[in-house]
């Protein structure tokens, strides 16, 4: 992919979980540099930047993915971790069905989703519902978290489990349910700047702001936990 | 044919073209784990995603033809108001994005749907359930066999039928005994064309149907979550599988599409 830089403007490739989407977009860029964003599941983005995929700096929405990009050696250093976030309930707003605790997923009249096996928040999911011993079998494993909060927001399903942040960017026609502390798991968000960046200087302007005061308030108004 | 001096630039262009789709399929061949192809083709998941692309494609054709070749029929025979409006649309799925497809199979057959709400007060729900796959794999496949089809009766000598109507055969028997027999090479290349084309049903399959292991997660679903999955030798297998078919069917359509081979 060609990295055009208009006006002395410079593209800093930013490849981020999906999760991230509203959250990122709010962090600043200083002058001479524009953070361009690719969003999906985290195991998506890896394997595009496995298959030699213009990035400068990759953030996932768990460890596991960002693992696997540093046993390929593809990243440029240590990932640092700069947010954590928490899973719950989604549901209709309003809540028609009822859905007031986990056991409640299980509910034969209940359709419940939830992200693929590979995506962090289809893992959480599935370790939130071991910790509350409750066995359900999700109707469709989505590509990523937000294509869960889109099928419920269409009817299509009644619950899943997702980022608290995915629920508040989400529009009126969904709600949270929350998770209790003993049973929710606390997702780590990583990030690093990759070999492939075109400047790593420019990858690590765009770690440093995000670590900044104000990039941290940026992720705290979206409902992210401070790293 | 005449033999033909090839300008430089046509023969460079031409070359570049042809390049273009060869290079991707040797990538995919040789890149292909062939000693552990067969240990990656019998693992559970393969085979469920493999049984249940048989089931659905071969559903979705069965599903054309008894809904499709009435539909050439008539597109073929009967003068009426609005027949070309009606043809675009049902051929439209053709050039539409299957996405798109899917997205308007969900509003008008999902819970909220225009006729799925309805559907759901007599206990039917199709999103997240293999009829869902058929329905996704027919809409994007059914044109295809309705157009090969329609092509075949315009084309056919109707006097064959008049015949056989002078001769006192019902409507009936003429359409069974005299047509079916004169248009089956279109009714065959017509049902592998859909066939191969709802076997590769991806875009309106995922959102329609969504994905989930032996339900509604097909042959091309299964290739790109393993792809991403970091499984991705699985992935070169399974799309390998994929392709097999695609040049198997090639070759069984080749008279149609490639001249005298």
């Amino acid at each position: 992919m060609a990295n055009p830089s208009v006006g002395g403007v410079h593209p800093v490739h930013v490849f981020a979980a999906a999760s991230l989407t509203e959250a990122f977009k709010a962090v600043p860029a200083p002058a001479g540099l524009v953070w361009t964003y690719n969003f999906a599941g985290s195991p998506t983005l890896v394997t595009q930047i496995e298959n030699g995929a213009q990035a400068d700096v990759f953030a996932s929405a768990d460890t596991a993915n960002m693992d696997r990009l540093e046993k390929d050696g593809l990243l440029a250093e240590t990932p640092r971790v700069f947010a954590h976030n928490k899973l719950e309930m989604v549901v209709s707003a309003g809540n028609p069905k009822g859905i007031h605790s986990l056991a409640d997923l299980a509910r034969s009249d209940i359709v419940y989703i939830s992200a693929g096996p590979t995506v962090p928040a289809g893992r959480y999911a599935s370790q939130i519902l071991a910790r509350a011993g409750v066995t359900v079998t999700p109707k469709s494993l989505e590509t990523d978290v937000r294509s869960v909060v889109g099928k419920i927001e269409l009817g299509e399903a009644d619950a899943g489990i997702v980022y608290v942040t995915d629920v508040a960017a989400s529009g009126v026609k969904v709600q949270g349910v929350p998770i209790p502390d003993s049973e929710n798991v606390v997702a780590t968000y990583p990030v690093a700047a990759l070999k492939s960046a075109s400047n790593p200087a420019w990858a690590e302007a765009f770690i440093g702001d995000l670590l900044s005061a104000q990039g941290q308030a940026a992720l705290h108004r979206y409902g992210f936990l401070p790293a | 044919m005449r033999r033909e001096r090839v300008p430089v630039p046509v023969a460079v262009l031409a070359a570049a073209g042809a390049a273009f789709f060869v290079l991707p399929l040797a990538g995919l061949i040789v890149r292909t784990p062939w000693s552990d192809a067969g240990r990656e083709l019998i693992t559970p998941a393969s085979l469920d995603a493999l049984r249940l692309s048989l089931v659905a494609s071969l559903s979705a054709t069965v599903v054309a033809m008894v809904l499709g070749v009435p539909l050439a029929w008539i597109y073929a025979r009967v003068e009426f108001p609005g027949r070309g409006l009606v043809r675009a649309l049902t051929t439209l799925p053709m050039v539409l994005p299957p996405v798109v497809g899917g997205v308007a199979l969900l509003l008008a057959f999902g819970r909220r749907g225009l006729i799925g709400s309805w559907l759901v007060s007599i206990g039917v729900t199709l999103p997240f359930t293999t009829a869902a796959v058929v329905m996704a794999e027919t809409f994007v496949a059914m044109p295809f066999l309705v157009l090969t089809v329609e092509a075949g009766l315009r084309s056919m000598d109707r006097r064959y039928e008049d015949a056989a109507r002078t001769l006192g055969a019902g409507r009936w028997t003429v359409f069974w005994r005299v047509t079916v027999p004169l248009i089956a090479p279109s009714l065959a290349a017509g049902a592998v064309l859909c066939w191969a084309r709802a076997l590769g049903e991806f875009g309106a399959t995922i959102t329609f149907a969504g994905n989930f292991p032996g339900v509604t997660q097909t042959m091309p679903l299964a290739i790109y979550l393993l792809l991403e999955s970091g499984d991705q030798q699985a992935s070169f297998v399974l799309s390998l599988v994929l392709l097999a078919i695609s040049v198997a069917v090639l070759a069984g359509l080749r008279h149609r599409w490639l001249g005298t081979a």
